[in-house]
């Protein structure tokens, strides 16, 4: 594994069985994840997008060793430390937990009602056992809580008084406070309304440059991903089916359902050409997906090897990667 | 163009143990038939309860201003709408004259009746069809928004369709009584970008279609762009600012419409930064006084903002404003 890389995956898949196989029929088997290929730089602020249903949060949760892996390696290398996820457990696995944190999308769910703003952000340094006393607990917790322009008068209060993009401050605070090298964050500004939404953007890309963090930000919502990540992964039923620098996967997509996903955010132009692809029907059910490429339902260029044989991601360019037989006939 | 709907000073408190809690303020605006009217604003800015009222479906510690009038224009006459007081009378106008679509369509139908028998109900009550004719009527309408198989969907429930699939059901269902005013809240915000863009065109066929007016509720101005006429920015419970939707999106002239659009993500231009709109909305208990806006506002001009309530002050042919800063007689 190269030293630029934090995050190693190859042919990583998850699966979860939702029932079993005997009396009642044969087994069914969510192909959640599926033969996925992953590489994620140090210090990049790696965006991965989809639909729902597409995998992106269980694909994030098996980087964070908090879904099974069911086949592939997860390496991960931070220059002091190794990982290899599919092997990881006790003291390995609370170290790595330490190392990497999630950052969830709801803020009025993840925040537990009854303590207070300090005990919330101090609870990661008490659970692993980080710091050896109160003051020092205290100390790290103001430290992160600034970081996060925080007030800290507000450290004594519970969550209730606050709006949500206050609360979702107060996640990032707890999740950045063991020290993580690695964060996860699941559309983490999803829920909040535009003009907050912009601020805990600023927040998250300041503090990833400030720590030096390497972020995976997951969202469906491509033109924030567009605006605060370096490089790009589009998923689609459980496959990357694109992956590539931001600006070359927003100036010149090459997959079919990237292009459609693209032309499908509506214009703040009034006035601008309706050019979208509009795609067809919807995104098939994981445990009944269809053979050969999985997006070949809905796209309007299949053709019989599309039908039959499922495409692997390979590089069209550089960095920029597509899983698709026909991107070569479809570059204009 | 013949007006539908005539909204004057329409004002609402609701009465709770904290206080009068005041959601709408001072709402003035009009709708033509055949024109979609977008309403704009964050969560908790009075969008949804502005629309509510015009069928007055708020809850019951909603107590309205007297001064408020609001009156639908019907074939057989203007009906005024906060006259009609008990259920029976309002039922001309829910679901009858006006149909809503709602955000969450999966909670919107009842989950142990089929989509068909719920269809069927509706358009016994409203329209004096029989069974039969009512039947072949939904089936019609659920095969119009794009539902393939329309005869077996007729009898299959919520849980057994796709979000997408459920929404256009839901405005199959919404448009079966041929409603003069459809009130679309957040239609398409729990959607995917592609499920979105199938149900926004749907939308607007229906409406060259029919010829109704919509009420179309949404945080999204780029969904409003795509898709209204005229738009309201809604901020604290009051308009801010009212015009066409290129007037307002082109050349925004409140300061809360430029922040609004200043933080928004936009793939046109990746190098732009996010800039938010500082600090959290108030809450509705402890309102600002003078413009709703002045705590938040980065054009503050001082005392004014925090005495007076801006008057509307008209910037283009349609365009109004609500603002101190085009106030001519307002002291600098």
């Amino acid at each position: 594994m190269s030293d630029d890389l934090l995050i190693e995956a190859r042919d990583l898949s998850v699966h979860f069985p939702i029932r079993g196989g005997g009396l009642f029929g044969p087994a069914v088997v969510v192909r959640a994840v599926e033969g996925v290929n992953l590489d994620i730089e140090k210090g990049s602020f790696f965006g991965l997008v989809g639909e729902s249903g597409s995998g992106k949060t269980t694909l994030g949760r098996a980087l964070l060793k908090a879904a099974p892996i069911s086949r592939g390696s997860v390496q991960y290398n931070d220059g002091e430390v190794q990982h290899d996820l599919t092997k990881i457990d006790g003291k390995a696995l609370k170290d790595y937990r330490s190392r990497a944190q999630l950052i969830f999308q709801d803020p009025y769910a993840a925040l537990s009602p009854r303590m207070t703003v300090r005990d919330i952000i101090a609870e990661p340094l008490e659970v692993m056992g980080l710091t050896s006393s109160r003051e020092e607990t205290d100390e790290r917790v103001r430290e992160i809580a600034a970081k996060c322009r925080l007030n800290l008068e507000h450290l004594r209060r519970f969550p209730h008084a606050f709006s949500g993009g206050q609360r979702q401050r107060i996640s990032i605070a707890r999740a950045l406070v063991s020290g993580p090298r690695f964060v996860v964050a699941d559309e983490s500004v999803a829920a909040l309304d535009v003009s907050i939404q912009a601020d805990v953007l600023n927040l998250l890309k300041e503090i990833q440059q400030e720590m030096g963090l390497t972020f995976m930000f997951i969202s469906h919502d491509l033109s924030v991903v567009a605006h605060i990540c370096d490089h790009v992964a589009v998923m689609y039923l459980g496959r990357l089916v694109e992956s590539a620098p931001t600006r070359e996967l927003f100036a010149a997509p090459r997959h079919p359902y990237t292009k459609a996903l693209l032309s499908a955010i509506p214009s703040l132009d009034p006035d601008a050409p309706n050019i979208a692809q509009k795609l067809e029907g919807e995104i098939p059910s994981p445990t009944n997906p269809p053979p050969g490429c999985k997006f070949q339902t809905r796209c309007p260029y299949a053709t019989d090897i599309c039908r039959k044989e499922e495409p692997k991601l390979e590089h069209s360019s550089g960095e920029h990667e597509v899983a698709c037989h026909h991107w070569q006939d479809l570059m204009d | 163009m013949t007006r539908l709907l005539d909204v004057e000073n329409l004002t609402l408190k609701f009465k709770t143990d904290e206080g009068l809690i005041t959601a709408v303020d001072n709402v003035s605006f009009t709708l033509e038939a055949g024109e979609v009217m977008g309403l704009v604003g964050e969560s908790g800015s009075g969008k949804s309860v502005t629309a509510k009222s015009l069928m007055k479906l708020n809850a019951s510690n909603a107590v309205y201003d007297e001064r408020t009038k609001i009156v639908l224009h019907l074939d057989d006459g203007p009906v005024d709408i906060m006259t009609l007081k008990s259920s029976k009378d309002l039922r001309v106008v829910r679901g009858g004259a006006i149909s809503m679509i709602f955000q969450e369509p999966m909670a919107s139908f009842a989950p142990a009746i089929s989509i068909g028998d719920q269809m069927v109900e509706q358009l016994q009550i409203h329209t004096d069809m029989n069974a039969k004719r009512a039947k072949e009527v939904s089936i019609e309408m659920l095969d119009r928004v794009g539902i393939s198989d329309a005869s077996t969907r007729f009898k299959q429930y919520a849980f057994e369709l796709s979000g997408g699939m459920r929404q256009r059901a839901m405005i199959a269902m919404a448009l079966s009584t041929r409603p003069k005013l459809l009130i679309a809240d957040e239609p398409t915000t729990a959607l995917d970008v592609t499920i979105q863009a199938q149900v926004i065109d749907l939308m607007k066929d229906l409406v060259t279609e029919f010829g109704m007016g919509i009420v179309f509720i949404t945080h999204d101005l780029g969904v409003i762009a795509q898709t209204a006429d005229s738009v309201a920015v809604m901020y604290l419970s009051r308009i801010v600012e009212q015009g066409t939707v290129r007037d307002v999106i082109r050349r925004p002239a409140h300061p809360y419409t430029k922040g609004l659009l200043a933080a928004l993500p936009s793939l046109d231009d990746l190098d732009r930064p996010l800039t938010p709109v500082p600090g959290d909305i108030p809450s509705p208990l402890d309102r600002p006084s003078g413009c709703v806006f002045n705590t938040r506002c980065s054009a503050n001009l001082g005392a004014v903002c925090s005495r007076d309530l801006p008057d509307f002050t008209t910037v283009a042919d349609s365009h109004r404003v609500a603002c101190h800063l085009f106030n001519e007689g307002a002291a600098k």
